[in-house]
């Protein structure tokens, strides 16, 4: 076991890794930090994206030890300072982008990278970079709109079922 | 995953040494590597983590060529080689998702040679050099059939050196659930020939389609490329598609990439 110390949501943090260590494991087991999931575990399905130094990557598929010293962002770090919904979190709710649950942390870390890229996307852009991002619930129409009403776009004009 | 031991170094030659040891094997952005270990396909006992090493990193014009570090992910190369090669830097920007793009390598792609990846035809259809701490091994030789290349035991990629085309593009069909190509051509036009590479195609991997590059070279137009066709012969077949119907999508791809090269 060797130390490896991060940033993770703006706090310095040390937890001990194998080799073997995932980076979503050093986060759910070795920070408590379980809000960042495992779906398929073989990059497919986006449910484990976080945030390294700024950029989204699928924690399931990079080791702990390659990120010693990095920055990372979680779903646990998208939280407003008094502990309410973030921006793109309360837009989740407020659209109904999601049902079960299970993929929101990861889209939401994708969108959270999407929008700091480029802060007005249009809605084909928001479905072509949600694209490694699987939700077996909501058909994505309400994750794609709440990702433009967080980027303070009018969605009042998206049916449910809208566009292609 | 089974246990073994990782080392990150900070310079090429310890890279190289630490890669002395028995059963190790480079680790660069892992998104095939950690994947296929999982699955046990792979079961290195050493990972060297090429991530550390600055000097392998970073999109830069030398004259005529665009040289790549080999450890630069495709995102990198997505925005940074855009201005120079567009044609590349379009390709890079296709492969897997965002997320892969911000961790996947050049490198990585190169030395993996996956007969669906996308580098390998624009390395290819570039006639591109792959630059390694030994030697420099040109595009024509550096693929050797399906996760077959020229590298040798404890060989690193360190860069690749692209000629920059007249015109160049990539054209892919999408296999949307692994999104690799289910196949896909790589055209380049140059002052003196025109290349064809395509990948997901057949399984000996990326291969040149030699008659398409000759009938583009006196006419570079899609039309240019009616009547020609390659045997199914050879081609892979599975259940996104059979031999015969990738065989009709490297025409396809070919003539889409011609148009998009304009």
């Amino acid at each position: 076991m060797t130390t490896v110390t991060m940033t993770v949501n703006g706090k310095s943090v040390s937890a001990p890794a194998e080799g073997r260590t995932l980076l979503a494991q050093y986060l759910r087991e070795g920070l408590q930090l379980t809000g960042t999931h495992i779906g398929c575990d073989t990059s497919q399905c986006g449910a484990c994206v976080v945030l390294v130094d700024g950029r989204a990557v699928k924690s399931c598929s990079v080791l702990a030890m390659d990120m010693d010293g990095a920055e990372v962002t979680t779903i646990e770090g998208m939280t407003n300072p008094d502990g309410s919904l973030g921006t793109i979190q309360q837009a989740f709710q407020d659209h109904h982008g999601l049902q079960c649950g299970f993929c929101t942390p990861g889209m939401v870390m994708a969108a959270a990278a999407l929008l700091s890229e480029n802060p007005k996307p249009t809605e084909a852009e928001v479905r072509h970079y949600l694209e490694g991002n699987i939700c077996r619930c909501t058909g994505y129409h309400n994750i794609v709109k709440a990702v433009l009403a967080a980027s303070g776009q009018d969605v009042g004009s998206l049916g449910a079922v809208a566009a292609e | 995953m089974y246990a073994f031991d990782f080392v990150k170094p900070a310079s090429l030659d310890e890279a190289v040494a630490a890669l002395g040891q028995e059963g190790a094997q480079p680790l660069s952005g892992g998104q095939t590597l950690l994947a296929s270990m999982k699955q046990r396909l792979n079961a290195p006992d050493v990972l060297v983590s090429l991530r550390g090493i600055a000097a392998l990193k970073g999109v830069s014009r030398e004259g005529d060529a665009l040289v790549i570090g080999a450890a630069t992910t495709h995102a990198t190369v997505a925005a940074e080689a855009a201005s120079d090669y567009p044609g590349l830097a379009a390709l890079a920007g296709q492969i897997g998702d965002p997320s892969v793009r911000n961790m996947g390598t050049l490198g990585g792609s190169l030395a993996n040679n996956d007969p669906s990846a996308c580098y390998p035809a624009g390395v290819l259809g570039s006639g591109a050099t792959v630059v390694t701490n030994r030697r420099e091994i040109a595009a024509d030789d550096f693929f050797q059939g399906m996760f077959t290349t020229a590298l040798e035991e404890g060989e690193i990629i360190t860069s690749v050196r692209f000629p920059i085309p007249q015109k160049a593009a990539y054209a892919k069909f999408l296999q949307p659930a692994s999104r690799f190509a289910l196949t896909a051509a790589y055209v380049a036009k140059f002052a003196d020939g025109v290349r064809v590479a395509i990948t997901g195609a057949s399984e000996e991997g990326v291969f040149r389609w030699a008659e398409a590059e000759a009938a583009l070279a006196s006419d570079f137009r899609p039309e240019a490329l009616d009547g020609l066709s390659v045997p199914a012969d050879g081609m892979i077949g599975d259940l996104h598609g059979t031999p015969a119907y990738r065989a009709h999508l490297v025409g396809v791809m070919t003539r889409r990439a011609v148009a998009a090269a304009g």
